[in-house]
């Protein structure tokens, strides 16, 4: 990517590195609120289908999107940190490895993103 | 570029001790600890489960929010599902993999960021609380249900 912007740039690592806690401590927190909603379940179909209008709101569905990217960013940036961990030649690859996974993650993102805004097309 | 160590590392190159073990290797990630039980367990743990975790948690987001979406999931849905030992197993263990996975992750969050001695102590209680807690809630919601049971309250 060419830009004449000549300001601060963080470094790569700790981009990647600063997504992938931001992501994972954001999953982490739906995963929580996941665990309560699911409890609701034994509670029978009123109290459960009541507390359900929280992820059909709006807010939610944006939400919810967000969650998705955080997932697959998390997911593709943690096989790029178990590469490099693991696989002797992983760090001469690490600033490629990272291009990867932000391609990956639009390609795998974009047509979920789309799926998932499919009712509103 | 300044970078400040803290006893467990960030994404950045590598302390002292990474440099004996293998020299003029860049480090990125947390370094495998080479000392204490606990720590290696963990961090093997943290690769490990995150494997499994990306097959399980990416077909459960498939499945439930790309092939379905919200509007489809409630109560009948949930217990047509969960009348297949199969998909309560799997999510069973995806509850137990991403809560200990998740948890993890905010235990270093919190050896990194929280400093004064008082205050690990109470992040780390919250922490503890927190993964036995949800860890038996979650397990009581997936292991217990039973839809005649819950239909009838």
């Amino acid at each position: 990517m060419v830009s004449n912007y000549r300001g601060y740039r963080p470094p790569q690592g700790m981009v990647s590195w600063a997504l992938h806690r931001l992501a994972g401590l954001g999953v982490l927190v739906f995963l929580l609120l996941h665990i309560v909603d699911i409890f609701a379940v034994g509670y029978g179909p009123e109290a459960f289908n009541e507390l359900l209008f929280i992820y059909r709101h709006p807010v939610f569905r944006v939400g919810e999107l967000i969650l998705v990217a955080g997932l697959y960013y998390h997911a593709l940036n943690g096989v790029r940190i178990i590469l490099v961990d693991f696989w002797s030649q992983g760090w001469k690859y690490e600033r490629q490895m990272f291009q990867a996974v932000i391609a990956l993650f639009l390609l795998t993102f974009i047509p979920t993103a789309l799926l998932m805004l499919r009712p509103l097309f | 570029m300044v970078q400040i160590r803290t006893d467990r590392g960030s994404d950045r190159a590598s302390a002292a001790t990474g440099a004996q073990r293998r020299p003029a290797v860049p480090r990125v990630g947390r370094e495998r600890p080479n000392s204490g039980n606990f720590e290696l367990y963990s961090w093997y743990f943290f690769r490990i489960s995150g494997l499994l975790l990306i097959l399980l948690a990416i077909t459960h987001v498939v499945i439930m929010h790309v092939v379905n979406t919200v509007d489809e999931i409630d109560f009948d849905f949930v217990a047509d599902r969960w009348s297949s030992p199969f998909w309560r197993s799997f999510d069973w263990l995806m509850l137990v993999l991403a809560l200990l996975h998740g948890l993890n992750g905010a235990r270093i969050a919190i050896d990194d960021y929280v400093r004064p001695r008082g205050w690990r102590i109470f992040a780390y209680s919250v922490l503890w609380s927190v993964a036995i807690i949800f860890l038996i809630i979650g397990s009581i919601a997936i292991v217990t249900f039973n839809p005649a049971a819950a239909v009838g309250r």
